[in-house]
């Protein structure tokens, strides 16, 4: 095959890529971007094996097996995940994507020729600076992504970890960074090849060890940009326009995720890099000390109050998910719609441990996307609602964001949950939320609360009615 | 000016691909309706995985010396985590995708 037919196949799943990702404007066109970016995979790897095929027997035998096993647990993985997990496997995934681009570097330091790129001990200049930012990236993906995967797995505590003197040590670390990948353009040494690394994987762990778990949202969107950056990078070494062009598309992408989720918590995206929110908890709840009466409320009241509802509007949370609600909720609504009362639901952008994370939980248990609503959409409804339901979440409807200024999220966007005529809180306690903040909405007189798990108080109320 | 002699370095060729693509990246990723975000970070880690180039240039390599064996090594876990992202990555965000139905008239 030429090398221009196959620059162009290259640009055809470049195409492709960028097609897959328009598909995702809706959910109807989505299915078929996905099958588009599918086809785009198969023929930047047809294309790759017609052109550079394996040298020998056992190089095609290494690639068969290396697509099989990667094919085999990739599958497995996708049909096992429970949704709710999704957030821990998209940050594995970012790891594999930040350890491919380092290990892909190192097989093109190690054999240049077969890049094109020079010849051992002999690589040009241009290539390794480009390789070099990509090995970079990509081990500080790998890291950062296996921290972001342990702390929301829950098999790392969610609290961020402040070394003393942190900063100093970062930037020292990313002057050395810097200092390496200057030695190996200069002399092409493995040493510094390898000292890179180390530092890249030294660095993406301490930079995501401070960030708390309510930045979740906001580390895992930039873990994805930064795999994007690695793929680029590495796209240069490789003067791959397919992985050039999908590297610029993700890395983007990532960047705009972050930004709409630093926007929805009123957070700058310096504050969330340097860390250390969400740590001290009820601190600020905490200290106010005195003892306000909460209304309590029982299922069966709250079902009663329901079925005589025109209106309710269903808020749905993290604490939803934990707890497993969603189905039980989607069946609560379905009882309600059949005794006429209009029920929608209302997400909040950073509802969830990643962006869009509600949407698919109730996706699954089967509620229709055109009941479920964005922020901007649906808050000027909470007016005309009777009833706001808010399951699982807290902070994104705490009215001091809004009312006081002394309050860490003052000024980020909430639902407007206390203008509905009741208010219901569907919370396990009265403890204040993961951003450690107390919420004066649940002492007010149009709220009910409803204490328990969210799965079995929603049952409960389900069979009141 | 002389027109023979200047040749533009393919580096150029590709910053110019780059940087177009990531304004293509922006208004795309702008267009994505929010409840498909979660689906929009499953599918971008599986096309990312076009790395998948790279093993198989290094994993394919002739062996001729020890420094092609290790691009050897390097390459195939390289393709086998690529592989695991690729498949992993467009199946899951299929099966999100199935999801998402429109209400039942």
């Amino acid at each position: 095959m030429s090398a221009n037919l196959s620059a162009f196949l290259y640009l055809v799943a470049g195409v492709l890529f960028i097609l897959s990702l328009r598909g995702l404007s809706s959910p109807a066109t989505s299915r078929r971007g996905n099958l588009l970016g599918m086809i785009g995979m198969a023929i930047a790897v047809a294309t790759t094996l017609a052109n550079h095929p394996p040298a020998d027997g056992l190089a095609w035998l290494l690639v068969i097996v290396g697509i099989a096993i990667g094919a085999a647990i990739g599958a497995v993985i996708a049909r096992r995940v429970p949704m709710t997990s999704m957030p821990e496997l998209v940050a594995a995934f970012h790891s594999l994507v930040g350890m491919a681009a380092v290990l892909v570097a190192a097989g093109a330091f190690y054999a240049p020729e077969a890049f094109d790129i020079g010849t051992p001990g002999n690589i040009h200049t241009q290539s390794l600076v480009e390789m070099s930012l990509g090995v970079a990236i990509g081990a500080l993906t790998f890291t950062g992504s296996v921290i972001a995967f342990l702390k929301l797995s829950a098999r790392m505590s969610g609290a961020p970890i402040i070394l003393p003197a942190r900063h100093v040590i970062n930037i020292a670390l990313a002057v050395a960074l810097v200092a390496c990948i200057v030695g190996l353009v200069v002399t092409g040494s493995a040493v510094f090849f390898w000292l890179n690394v180390i530092l890249a994987l030294a660095l993406g762990v301490l930079m995501i060890i401070p960030i708390g778990g309510a930045d979740m949202p906001v580390v895992i969107s930039m873990l994805n940009s930064y795999s994007g950056w690695a793929a680029a990078g590495i796209g240069f070494t490789l003067g791959n326009s397919a992985l050039i062009i999908t590297g610029a598309l993700v890395g983007s992408s990532g960047a705009i995720l972050s930004y709409i989720m630093c926007h929805a918590m009123n957070r700058s995206f310096i504050s969330v890099i340097l860390g250390g929110f969400g740590g001290e908890t009820a601190a600020a709840g905490g200290a106010t000390g005195e003892q306000k009466p909460a209304k309590l409320g029982s299922a069966d009241d709250a079902a009663f109050i329901m079925k005589n509802a025109s209106k309710v509007i269903i808020v749905p949370g993290y604490g939803m998910a934990v707890a497993q609600a969603q189905h039980a909720l989607r069946e609560m609504a379905d009882m309600l719609k059949k005794e006429g009362v209009e029920v929608k639901y209302a997400i909040h952008p950073v509802a969830g441990r990643m962006p869009g994370h509600m949407n698919v939980l109730l996706a699954e248990a089967n509620v229709p996307y055109d009941e479920v609503f964005e922020l901007e959409d649906i808050n000027s409804e909470f007016a005309q609602a009777d009833i706001a339901f808010v399951i699982g979440a807290n902070d994104v409807t705490n009215p001091a964001a809004e009312e006081d200024k002394t309050s860490p999220i003052y000024g980020m966007p909430v639902l407007q949950v206390w203008k509905a005529g009741t208010v219901m809180f569907i919370k396990r306690s009265l403890a204040s939320g993961y951003a450690g903040i107390d919420n004066p909405l649940f002492y007010r007189d149009n709220t009910m609360m409803l204490l328990g798990d969210a799965k079995k108080v929603t049952e409960n109320i389900v069979k009141a009615m | 000016m002389e027109h023979a002699a200047q040749v533009v370095d393919p580096f150029i060729f590709r910053l110019s691909i780059f940087v177009l693509a990531v304004f293509v990246g922006y208004f795309v990723v702008w267009s994505v309706t929010p409840a498909l975000h979660t689906p929009l970070m499953s599918v971008t880690n599986a096309i990312s995985s076009v790395i998948v180039v790279g093993a198989l240039l290094a994993g394919g390599v002739a062996n001729v010396s020890s420094g092609s064996g290790w691009a050897r090594a390097f390459g195939f876990v390289a393709l086998v985590f690529a592989c695991i992202n690729i498949f992993g990555g467009f199946l899951v965000t299929q099966r999100m995708l199935a999801m998402y139905k429109k209400k039942a008239k």
